[in-house]
C-alpha cells in the first residue's frame, strides 16, 4: 500500500497544484507538502527495512488487465529505494529552486513537475513489463511541457528534439516487450508481463540479443550513451532550472535503471555478448562528453555536457558486471544527481541574476558573491572527482571493478578524470575568477543558501561515509553479480560447444 | 599520547572550516590566531608525539589506529586509519614545524590583503591535507591527502585570481599533477585487483609473496606510482606546472616547495619502499629521473632572471637529488635530504618575500643588487641558506645529506658512477645558481633604494630557520667525519638499510670531490657575477649564448611540446565540435524530412486537373506493371 502511496501522494499534490493554481503560493506550498509526505513514506520504508538479506522490501500486485496478462505489480528494492529516495529529494530541490523563477501558470508548472516525479517513482517499481511502459510513458508528456512552456529562447526546438528521441526509443522498447511476451506464450503458454515470470525465459542467442537490443533502445537514449546524446544538452540548456535538475538527476537515471533491472536480468547472454560495445561506448561518452563540455561558451550547455561523460562511467560500471563496479554505479548516479543538479541549481540563480548563461559575459564572480562561488567550486570538485566527495567513491568503485574486466577501459576512462578537471576548473576560471565583469550579482538568499547546502552536506556525507547507500543497495548487486556470473558460465560453455563443433 | 595523532591533520582542518565560515565576519587578529594557532597546535601535538616516539617507542617503532570505516564492498574495505612510523613522524615534524613558521611569517607577510581570511583557510586545508598524506595508513585515504594538496595549491596559486596568469598557473598545476594523479589511481586499482587490499603494511608484506622479483605486474604497480608521484613532485617530465607556480603569494611557494606538496612524491616512493625493491627496472627509473631532472632544473636555474623561478628551478633539482636517492637505495639520505631541504627551502622562499617586498616588488634580480647593507638580516639568512642549497662543505646542512645520496650513488649496489657523476655536476651548478642569486641580490651597485624593515613575525622565522638550515646538518655525519648518525638510526626503523660496497677511503675521497664540487661552483659564481660582470655578459651575446640561455630560460622547450602537440590541438579540436558534429547526422534527418513535407505539400495543389491527372497517371503505371510483371 505504502508503495501506491508514494506513487499517488505527488500525484494529487500535483493535481491540487493545478485546481488552485490561481493562488501561487498554495499550488507551491502543497507541492512541498506532497513532497513532504513522500519523504516520510521513504524514511519509513528506509529505517523499516530491517534486515536486507532479503532482496525484494516490498510488493503489490493484482490484476490489471487479466485478458493481455497485464497486472499492477510494483515492488521495491534497495536499488529502487536508494533511487526513489534521490527522486524524492530532488523533488524538493526543484519545486524549492523554481520559487522566484516561475511566475507564470504555476499551478500547471507543479502539477507537471511532480507528475514527472511521481512517474519516475513508479518507473523505479513497476515490475510488470507494461505497468513500467506505462510509467516511462508518464514521464516523458509533463517533461515535454516543462521544456516547452517554461523553457527558454529555443525551447520548442528542445522539446521536440527530446520528445523524439526518447519517443523512438520507447517504440523499440515496447516492441521488444511484446515480442518477449509472445515468445514466452510459445514455450510455455503462459501470457504475461509480469518480471518475475518473464525471468528466464529460454531465447536462442539472437533472439535475446535483438529484443536486448530493443530496451537498450530505451535506455540508451536516456542515460544517454555516445552517438544518442545529442538531445540531451539541448533539452538540459532550454528546460527550466527545475527540468534540468529533473532531466539530469533522475531521468538519466532511469536508463541506467533500466538497463540494471531489465536488461541484465532478462537477457544476461546478451549482455555479455554486448559488454565489450558497452564500454567502448562508455568511454567514447565519458571523454566526448568532457571534451564537448569544455568546448562550450554557454555555461548550462557546458554543465549538460558534462553529464555525458558522467554517465559514460555508469555504462561501464554496470557492464562490468560485479558488485563492485555495479555499486560504484548506485553512488555515481546518486552523486551525479545531487551534484550535477546543484551545478544546475547555480546556474539557474546566475541566469535570474545576470539574465545570461554566456560565459563570455561572466568573470570575476568571486568578489562579487563568494558564497554562491564557495558552492560552486564544491560541486565543480565533485564534478571532477575529488576525494571526500561522493562522486569519487563512485567513480572509483566503478573503476576498481572494471579494472579485472578490462585494463584498457580502465585506463581511458582514469584519462576522463583529467579531462573532467580541464572543464570543471575551466568553467571556475570562465565564470568565477578572471577580471570582474560589470554585471552586478548579489550573494545567496536563504532560501538558495539552503537548496546548495544541503545538497553540499549530501555530496560530502556519502563521500565519506557511503556505506548506509551501499547497504541498502548490497543485496541486489550482489544477485546481480551471482545471476551474470551463471549467465557467463553458461555462455562459455555454450561458445565451446560451438568451438567444439566448429573443430570437429 | 600516540593516539592523540588524529588532532595533527585535524586542528589545521577545523582551522580551514572555521575560517571558510566564518572567515568574513572575523577580525584579523582572531583570523591570525585561528589560521597559525591551529598548526600551531597541530606541531605542539606533534612535537609531544615525537617526543615520546623517541624516549619511549611503540613496539616495534609502529602503530597503527583505525578511527572509522570509510567504505566495505565486495571485500574492499578502505579505513579511516593512521599509521605511525619514524617515516611518518620525521614527515610530520618537518611539515607542522616548517608550516607553522611559514603561518606565522604570513601573518605579517599577508597583513594588507583582503582575502586574509580566506588565504589562512586555504593554507589550513594545505596542511591538513599534507598531514592525511603522510600519515595515511592506507593507499586510498593518501589519494585523498594526495589530492587535497593538489586542491590547496590549485587554491593558492590562483589566490589572486582576478589576474589571468595567475588563474591559468593553477590550472596548469592542477592539470598536470591530476595526470600523475590518474596513473597513481590506476596503479591502485592494480594493486587492489592483485593484492586484494590497499592498506600500506598489508601491500607490503604480501608484495614479495604474490609477486617474483622483477615481476611485470610488480614492475607495473611501481611504475604507475612513479608517475603519481613524478606529477606531484615537479620530476620529468612533468616538472613544467612549478616554475609557474611562483604566481600565488610567496608564503605559499615556501609551503610548496618546502614543507608540502613537491615532496608528496617522494614520500609515495619511500612508503612503497618494499614495492619498488621488487620492482628493479621501476627503481632504476626513479634514480635516472632524478639524475636527469636535478640537472635540467640545474641548468635552468642558472639563467633565470627572476628570484622566485630561479628559486623554483632550484626545488626541481633538489627534489631530483632526492629521487636520485630513493633509486639508489638511499632511503634514509632521501629523507634526510627532504627534512634540510624544506629548512633552507623555507628559509630561501621567505627570505626572498621580504626582498621582494624590500624593493617595491621588483622580482627580475638583474634589477636589484647591493641590498646586502640595506637589509642586513634578509642577508645574512639568505646568504646561509643558499650555501645550505648549494651544500657548503662541512658547515651546511644541505652538505650533509648531499652528500649521504652522493655516497649512496656511487657505493649502493643500485648506484653506478653515471649517476654519481650526475650528481656531481648537478652540484656544481647549484653552487653556481645558489650563490648566483646572493651575488646578484646582494652585491654590486645598489638599483633600488629601499628602507624596509621586516618585523618581528617574518625577522624571527627566519632566523629559526637560518639555525637549522646549519645545525640540522649534524645529527647525521659521514662514517669517515664523525660517529653522530642519530638520523638514520632513528630512520632505519622504517626503512630499509641500504648495501654499501665501497670502504672508508673511498668515501673520504668522494666527499673532497664533492666538496670540491659545491666550491666550483661557488667560484664560478664569483668569477662571473663579481669579478667580472662582463663575462656572464658577453657569454650572452655570442649566438650559441644566447640560444643555449633562451632554451635553458624557457625550460628546456617542455611547454613548448605540450602546447604544440597538446594542448593547442585539444582546445581546437573542442572549439571546432563545439555544436557536436554528431548532431549533424541528426539534423540532416530532420532537414530530409521537413523537405520531403514540403515536397509532398507542393503536390496539394487543390487543382482537380491535377489530382486527375495523378489518378490516370497512376493507373497507367499499375496496368502497364501488371502487363510487364
Amino acid at each position: 500500500m505504502i508503495l501506491i502511496l508514494l506513487i499517488v501522494v505527488p500525484f494529487l499534490a500535483g493535481l491540487l497544484a493545478w485546481a488552485f493554481g490561481k493562488k501561487a503560493s498554495f499550488a507551491r506550498w502543497i507541492s512541498l507538502v506532497g513532497l513532504a509526505i513522500d519523504t516520510l513514506l521513504v524514511a519509513i520504508l528506509w529505517f523499516g527495512a530491517g534486515n536486507s538479506n532479503d532482496v525484494w522490501l516490498r510488493s503489490v500486485n493484482f490484476a490489471w488487465i487479466p485478458q493481455f496478462g497485464i497486472s499492477f505489480h510494483l515492488a521495491l528494492d534497495g536499488l529502487g529505494l536508494v533511487l526513489i529516495a534521490l527522486s524524492v529529494f530532488l523533488g524538493i530541490i526543484s519545486v524549492a529552486v523554481s520559487w522566484t523563477e516561475i511566475q507564470d501558470r504555476v499551478g500547471f508548472f507543479h502539477f507537471n513537475l511532480l507528475t514527472v516525479v511521481a512517474g519516475i517513482i513508479g518507473v523505479f517499481m513497476a515490475l510488470d513489463l507494461i505497468l513500467f511502459y506505462f510509467f516511462w510513458e508518464i514521464m516523458l508528456v509533463p517533461m515535454y511541457f516543462l521544456i516547452a512552456i517554461w523553457g527558454h529562447e529555443n525551447r520548442l526546438y528542445a522539446a521536440v528534439k527530446f520528445f523524439l528521441f526518447t519517443q523512438i526509443g520507447s517504440l523499440f522498447m515496447l516492441f521488444a516487450m511484446v515480442g518477449l511476451a509472445f515468445i514466452h506464450y510459445q514455450s510455455t503458454g503462459l501470457f504475461t508481463f509480469d518480471y518475475f515470470k518473464l525471468l528466464g525465459t529460454p531465447l536462442t542467442p539472437r533472439i535475446s540479443l535483438l529484443l536486448a537490443l530493443g530496451f537498450l533502445g530505451a535506455f540508451a537514449v536516456k542515460l544517454p550513451i555516445f552517438l544518442l546524446h545529442t538531445w540531451l544538452p539541448d533539452a538540459h540548456t532550454e528546460a527550466p532550472t527545475a527540468g534540468s535538475v529533473i532531466l539530469a538527476g533522475l531521468l538519466l537515471k532511469t536508463g541506467a535503471y533500466g538497463i540494471i533491472r531489465f536488461v541484465l536480468p532478462l537477457f544476461p547472454g546478451a549482455s555479455i555478448d554486448l559488454a565489450p560495445v558497452a564500454m567502448l561506448f562508455g568511454v567514447l561518452g565519458i571523454i566526448y562528453g568532457a571534451a564537448m563540455a569544455f568546448a562550450q561558451t554557454d555555461l548550462k550547455r557546458l554543465v549538460a555536457y558534462s553529464s555525458v561523460s558522467h554517465l559514460g562511467f555508469v555504462l561501464i560500471g554496470i557492464f562490468a558486471f560485479n558488485e563492485l563496479a555495479l555499486q560504484g554505479t548506485v553512488l555515481q548516479m546518486v552523486a551525479h544527481g545531487v551534484s550535477t543538479g546543484a551545478l544546475f541549481v547555480l546556474v539557474g540563480m546566475i541566469q535570474e541574476r545576470i539574465h545570461t548563461r554566456d560565459m563570455g559575459q561572466m568573470g570575476g564572480f568571486w568578489g562579487k558573491a563568494p558564497v554562491l562561488a564557495g558552492f560552486a567550486m564544491l560541486f565543480a570538485l565533485a564534478s571532477l572527482g575529488l576525494p571526500g566527495t561522493a562522486n569519487f567513491a563512485g567513480e572509483f568503485l566503478i573503476l576498481a571493478g572494471v579494472y579485472p574486466v578490462s585494463v584498457k577501459t580502465t585506463a581511458f576512462a582514469a584519462a576522463g578524470l583529467v579531462f573532467s578537471a580541464v572543464y570543471c576548473l575551466w568553467m571556475m576560471y570562465k565564470v568565477f575568477f578572471g577580471p570582474s565583469s560589470k554585471e552586478t550579482l548579489p550573494d545567496l538568499s536563504l532560501r538558495e543558501l539552503s537548496i546548495v547546502f544541503i545538497s553540499a552536506v549530501v555530496i560530502i556525507w556519502i563521500g565519506v561515509h557511503p556505506q548506509p547507500i551501499l547497504n541498502k543497495t548490497a543485496a541486489v548487486m550482489k544477485n546481480t553479480q551471482s545471476n551474470m556470473a551463471a549467465a557467463h558460465h553458461e555462455n562459455t560453455l555454450e561458445t565451446r560447444f560451438v568451438l567444439n563443433k566448429l573443430i570437429r | 599520547m600516540f593516539k592523540l595523532i588524529w588532532l595533527v591533520p585535524a586542528l589545521p582542518l577545523f582551522g580551514f572550516l572555521f575560517l571558510t565560515v566564518l572567515g568574513s565576519r572575523l577580525s584579523k587578529p582572531a583570523i591570525s590566531y585561528i589560521g597559525a594557532g591551529s598548526v600551531g597546535l597541530s606541531a605542539l601535538v606533534t612535537a609531544a608525539i615525537a617526543y615520546s616516539f623517541i624516549t619511549s617507542p611503540p613496539d616495534d617503532y609502529r602503530i597503527a589506529f583505525i578511527f572509522a570505516d570509510w567504505m566495505n564492498v565486495a571485500g574492499f574495505n578502505p579505513k579511516f586509519g593512521i599509521y605511525l612510523d619514524a617515516l611518518a613522524v620525521v614527515m610530520i615534524v618537518v611539515i607542522t614545524f616548517v608550516g607553522f613558521l611559514i603561518h606565522v611569517y604570513s601573518t605579517e607577510y599577508m597583513g594588507d590583503d583582503d582575502g586574509y581570511a580566506r588565504f589562512f583557510a586555504y593554507m589550513n586545508l594545505f596542511m591538513s591535507s599534507m598531514l592525511i598524506l603522510v600519515l595515511a595508513d592506507n593507499l586510498l585515504f593518501l589519494y585523498l591527502g594526495w589530492e587535497g594538496v593538489g586542491l590547496s595549491s590549485y587554491l593558492l596559486i590562483g589566490f589572486w585570481y582576478t589576474d589571468p596568469e595567475n588563474d591559468k598557473a593553477a590550472i596548469k598545476a592542477f592539470l598536470v599533477t591530476r595526470v600523475g594523479d590518474a596513473a597513481f589511481a590506476v596503479g591502485l586499482f592494480l594493486l587492489f585487483f592483485h593484492l586484494g587490499t590497499l592498506n600500506i603494511q598489508e601491500i607490503l608484506l604480501n608484495a614479495p609473496q604474490v609477486w617474483a622479483m622483477g615481476s611485470f605486474v610488480a614492475t607495473a604497480a611501481a611504475l604507475l606510482l612513479l608517475v603519481g608521484a613524478v606529477g606531484k613532485s615537479a620530476q620529468l617530465p612533468l616538472q613544467v606546472w612549478l616554475p609557474d607556480a611562483m604566481a600565488g603569494p610567496t608564503p605559499v611557494s615556501a609551503l610548496i616547495h618546502a614543507a608540502t606538496m613537491v615532496t608528496a612524491g617522494v614520500y609515495l616512493i619511500a612508503r612503497m619502499n618494499g614495492l619498488y625493491i621488487l620492482a628493479p627496472i621501476a627503481q632504476s627509473f626513479v634514480a635516472y629521473i632524478g639524475m636527469f631532472t636535478l640537472l635540467l632544473a640545474g641548468f635552468s636555474a642558472i639563467v633565470q632572471t627572476d628570484l622566485k623561478r630561479a628559486l623554483a628551478y632550484s626545488t626541481i633539482s633538489q627534489i631530483g637529488y632526492m629521487f636520485l636517492a630513493l633509486g639508489v637505495d638511499a632511503w634514509s639520505g632521501a629523507l634526510f635530504h627532504f627534512a634540510n631541504h624544506a629548512f633552507f627551502k623555507a628559509l630561501l622562499f621567505l627570505a626572498a618575500g621580504a626582498i621582494i617586498n624590500s624593493v617595491h616588488h621588483e622580482q627580475d634580480m638583474l634589477k636589484m643588487g647591493g641590498l646586502r647593507k640595506q637589509i642586513p638580516l634578509v642577508f645574512w639568512v639568505f646568504l646561509i641558506g643558499a650555501s645550505a642549497l648549494a651544500a657548503l662543505p662541512f658547515i651546511t646542512n644541505g652538505f650533509y645529506s648531499k652528500d649521504l645520496i652522493l655516497w649512496h650513488a656511487w657505493a649502493s649496489p643500485k648506484g653506478n658512477v653515471l649517476l654519481w657523476a650526475g650528481g656531481i655536476i648537478g652540484a656544481v651548478l647549484t653552487g653556481l645558481y645558489a650563490y648566483r642569486m646572493v651575488f646578484l641580490v646582494f652585491f654590486g651597485e645598489a638599483k633600488i633604494v629601499t628602507d624596509y624593515k621586516p618585523g618581528p613575525a617574518i625577522s624571527i622565522p627566519l632566523v629559526i630557520l637560518a639555525f637549522f638550515s646549519i645545525f640540522s646538518g649534524f645529527i647525521q655525519m659521514p662514517e669517515v667525519l664523525g660517529q653522530t648518525q642519530l638520523f638514520t638510526e632513528f630512520t632505519h626503523t622504517a626503512l630499509p638499510v641500504s648495501r654499501i660496497l665501497s670502504g672508508h677511503t673511498t668515501e673520504a675521497v668522494l666527499i673532497i670531490i664533492a666538496s670540491a664540487a659545491s666550491l666550483i661552483g661557488l667560484y664560478i659564481a664569483y668569477k662571473a657575477y663579481i669579478k667580472d660582470p662582463q663575462l656572464a655578459v658577453n657569454l650572452l651575446k655570442t649566438s650559441p649564448g644566447s640560444a643555449l640561455n633562451n632554451f635553458f630560460f624557457h625550460g628546456w622547450g617542455f611547454d613548448f611540446v605540450y602546447y604544440t602537440f597538446i594542448v593547442d590541438p585539444f582546445t581546437h579540436l573542442a572549439r571546432a565540435g563545439k555544436n557536436d558534429v554528431i548532431d549533424y547526422f541528426y539534423q540532416g534527418i530532420a532537414y530530409v524530412m521537413r523537405k520531403a513535407n514540403y515536397l509532398f505539400g507542393e503536390i496539394q495543389t487543390g487543382n482537380i486537373r491535377n489530382y486527375a491527372m495523378g489518378l490516370i497517371f497512376g493507373a497507367l503505371l499499375t496496368v502497364a506493371a501488371l502487363v510487364f510483371s
